[in-house]
């Protein structure tokens, strides 16, 4: 049996700054079978994009293949000269990124760069290269095949400018399509659609594929093999039916348990009698631009929204992208000044502009964003970040801050020595308890969590998950859950609503998701949601009616 | 308030790691700056003739040992010139500059905080600013108040204001919009804190690059204005206007014009070469 690719005991390194050689990938070998889909999966870190560049003959700047060989269709890529190797890119082998938004010129029609391939390398004259775009944007199911081409990039949504590079990855007929990442960016909705157009593609044309992911489920639906991947070295290749259902080693489970967190089990006690919510938002109207008539803002991202979160209990609020969950938590914040509507916080009204509200009531409620590398000052240290909310709310100094700064990372279980540590020094996973730490150090009694797992890998993110449990049953935190994660905000909420377009659609237990969610909306968000099972993908039915009234394309 | 008494753990606490690099172009540039500084407060310890006297009867003299830079055109002592004009020059220039920084920084980053009406309106009006000749507007205030040195220092600070304005808050902007900042402004915290704290570390090497190059211009436009005579008065000269006096002898190739020509080249090409030479920190990111 001839293989397309085979790797032996590739090793890569990398130089840092100061001169040190990491190994980013230590003694990897595999093979791909013609037409073959093999997924590269692993938390970030674990070198899963550097071997797939590497498929191309490319490492990234300052890494370096120091052994073994990588051969493409029998020829040793690694050992060819740079011009061969770019003679190869696009027609063998060609590379699907994760941000298609930013690998499209914007300045260019879309036509023109799918054919860009052909064009460098004179593989047919443009006519029929267009002809072949045509032919795969119908392939890929995208709307409008015939004039799509001519739009801009930005004239298209996410979902359908990935399927756009797709067509460009595929227009050369490579044997070879590495995809990185391409749906991690996208709604659960659209990326249904993705990986559907992908899947159909590559099985027609008999296309070999590397899917690089940190997303079990989705490389259950498309992939024929997994490699399961950590700090560059594999540690499980299988059948995708056998590591989802028979996973052999203990890392691999590790992976699919943190699929499935354990539900939210509530806070058994006597605290059953009614008592005034924690917070009430009552008919919310927020937006951007100008404030006209009727105190109504131009732009529109929240309408009439109202909801009530009772002490000690999570609220999910889940929606996919653009449907204004996170101007939510910033008008509750006060970043965003409500135009119409009001928010109660312990029955007390709070002013929509936070300069108006007293510092006790800011230290009150606490928001932790969804990047922590943009949510942490790059500039300070760990100790820097921590004590001034401690500083500024509690006034306190000298060694009960230290102790404090202390106490405060054993909270978010970090060993003390971080302190003296710049953001930048920390992994994700870290800098986001340092992120949490720093809501906690104002002593909040609800913190609003934007999206604070969505940048994690699944295992990081279910460890962080478990701390919000721990720590609520600890201090009596509240949270406001903001996410498009439907199995985070399962495993933590008591209450989830699901906004669409700026409105709540419905709000219901997190056990009824999935079952009888009487909106037809909502039917359709949780019915996208991959499962961790290889039919998935196949078996799912989708009211195309249904699609097309909740896609704002 | 328990008491909790935790005893230091047996785990090593690792010390930040500060390394620097320091490039060589850097450190040659950093030494010839000192010295000038030094040379500019020491002046009057280390000049060998004092700086008004006519000393030599020949002028336009040639290098000898007892004036190793020449005589200039009325005879004077051409090194006591140039080693006392370091004051004017890189003092006036240091004055001006820092004050020009801290108006436009500051104005610049409370501009992007405050944002609104506040910043349309500073903008413009420090715009308009830019837009009249940096020359001209500085012969114009010298002309109409009278040449002194605090004088000097105020236009020159004035010209350089707006630009210092434009690039911190076109950094500051950016760094306004990161998630941080919106963090700091959730928690309550004022102005003072969000340009000095949050803002500031994060535009800090920009602007210190912008101080030198600005620090350059400043000392060309006051070389430039002495030399037109409206700079720093007869008898005490800088070093712009050695240049302007004794520009009669550059027919005899007299060194009284080319040294003082060399010092600025030497102060402002050093000052350029050390911004973009800093040191470097290293920190290796992916120690764990």
């Amino acid at each position: 049996m001839s293989n397309l690719v085979e790797v032996r005991n590739l090793r890569v390194n990398a130089k840092t700054d100061s001169g040190r050689t990491v190994e980013i990938i230590r003694n990897v070998s595999f093979d791909i079978a013609e037409g073959e889909i093999v997924a590269l999966i692993g938390e970030s870190g674990s070198g899963k994009t550097t071997i797939a560049l590497t498929l191309m003959g490319y490492t990234r700047s300052g890494c370096r293949i120091v052994e073994g060989s990588v051969k493409l269709a029998g020829q040793e890529i690694s050992a060819l000269p740079e011009r061969k190797r770019a003679s190869k890119r696009g027609t063998e082998v060609s590379y699907v990124p994760q941000s298609a938004a930013a690998s499209f010129n914007p300045a260019h029609r879309i036509m023109d760069q799918v054919i860009e391939v052909t064009k460098i390398h004179h593989l047919m004259p443009i006519e029929q290269a267009r002809e072949k775009a045509v032919e795969l944007f119908r392939g890929l199911a995208l709307p409008d095949p015939d004039t799509i081409g001519d739009r801009y990039p930005h004239q298209v949504s996410g979902g359908q400018l990935q399927r756009l590079s797709a067509a460009m990855a595929l227009i050369g007929d490579p044997k070879l399509v590495i995809f990185d990442e391409p749906t991690t960016a996208l709604d659960v909705t659209t990326q249904v659609e993705v990986l559907r157009a992908f899947k159909s593609v590559m099985k027609k044309g008999a296309i070999a594929g590397v899917y690089v992911s940190h997303d079990l489920a989705v490389v259950a639906q498309i992939a024929d093999r997994i490699i399961v991947l950590k700090n560059g070295e594999i540690q499980e290749v299988g059948l995708t039916t056998d590591i989802v259902q028979r996973p052999q080693h203990p890392y691999t489970r590790e992976l699919l348990d943190a699929f499935e967190p354990a539900p939210r089990v509530p806070i058994a006690g006597g605290r059953n009698e009614p008592e005034a919510p924690l917070l009430v938002v009552k008919d919310i109207v927020a937006g951007y631009g100008k404030i006209g008539n009727a105190r109504m803002p131009s732009l529109r991202v929240i309408n009439k929204v109202s909801f009530e979160l009772p002490r000690g209990k999570n609220l999910g609020i889940i929606g996919e992208s653009g449907c204004g969950k996170s101007t939510l938590a910033r008008v509750i914040a006060g970043i965003l000044p409500a135009a119409q509507g009001q928010i109660l916080f312990e029955g007390k009204p709070l002013d929509p502009d936070l300069r108006k509200r007293s510092r006790n009531e800011l230290r009150e409620i606490q928001i932790v964003f969804q990047s922590a590398d943009t949510a942490l000052n790059p500039a300070k240290s760990i100790a820097d970040i921590l004590a001034r909310p401690l500083i500024f709310y509690h006034g306190i100094g000298g060694k009960q801050l230290e102790a404090r700064v202390d106490h405060l990372l054993d909270m978010v279980r970090l060993p003390r020595a971080l302190r003296y540590r710049r953001p930048g020094e920390l992994s994700g996973g870290q800098k986001q308890r340092i992120n949490l730490a720093r809501a906690l150090a104002a002593d909040a009694k609800l913190i609003l969590c934007d999206e604070i797992t969505s940048a994690l890998d699944t295992v990081v993110g279910a460890a962080i998950i478990e701390l919000l449990k721990e720590l609520q049953r600890e201090l009596s935190l509240s949270y406001l859950f903001i996410s498009h994660d439907l199995s985070t905000v399962r495993a933590i909420c008591d209450e989830v609503a699901v906004m669409y377009a700026g409105e709540k659609i419905e709000q219901l237990n997190p056990d009824a998701m999935g079952g009888e969610a009487s909106h037809p909306y909502s039917r359709l968000l949780f019915a996208s949601v991959p499962k961790l099972d290889t039919g998935w993908l196949d078996s799912l039915e989708q009211d195309p009616a249904l699609l097309q009234a909740y896609s704002r394309r | 308030m328990t008491m909790t008494l935790s005893l230091p753990k047996p785990q090593k606490t690792r010390l930040p790691r500060f390394g620097y690099r320091f490039p060589l172009v850097g450190v040659i540039s950093f030494l010839i700056i000192v010295a000038w500084i030094l040379v500019a407060i020491f002046a009057p310890f280390i000049a060998p003739h004092p700086v008004g006297d006519i000393v030599d009867f020949d002028f336009f003299g040639p290098m000898t040992a007892e004036f190793p830079l020449g005589t200039d055109y009325l005879g004077r002592d051409m090194l006591s010139r140039i080693l006392l004009g370091a004051r004017y020059t890189v003092g006036i220039s240091l004055a001006a500059v820092c004050l020009a920084c801290l108006c436009g920084i500051t104005l610049g980053m409370t501009a992007a905080v405050i944002g609104g009406w506040f910043d349309t309106v500073l903008s413009r009006t420090l715009d308009a600013l830019t837009s009249i000749p940096s020359k001209i507007l500085a012969l114009v205030i010298v002309a109409a108040v009278g040449s002194s040195i605090p004088i000097l220092i105020v236009t020159l600070a004035i010209i350089y204001t707006p630009g210092c304005y434009r690039i911190a808050r076109a950094l500051a902007v950016n760094i306004n919009t990161m998630d941080y900042v919106t963090v700091a402004r959730a928690r309550g915290e004022g102005l003072g804190y969000l340009i000095r704290s949050e803002i500031l570390p994060g535009i800090i090497g920009p602007v210190l690059a912008d101080f030198g190059l600005r620090f350059v211009f400043i000392v060309l436009l006051l070389s430039s204005m002495s030399f037109l005579g409206l700079g720093v008065q007869p008898p005490f000269a800088d070093w712009g206007a050695l240049v302007k006096e004794n520009i009669g002898g550059l027919s005899f190739a007299a060194p009284a014009v080319i040294f003082p020509s060399i010092a600025i080249a030497s102060l402002t090409i050093s000052v350029n070469l050390l911004i973009d030479n800093l040191p470097q920190k290293i920190r290796d990111r992916s120690e764990s």
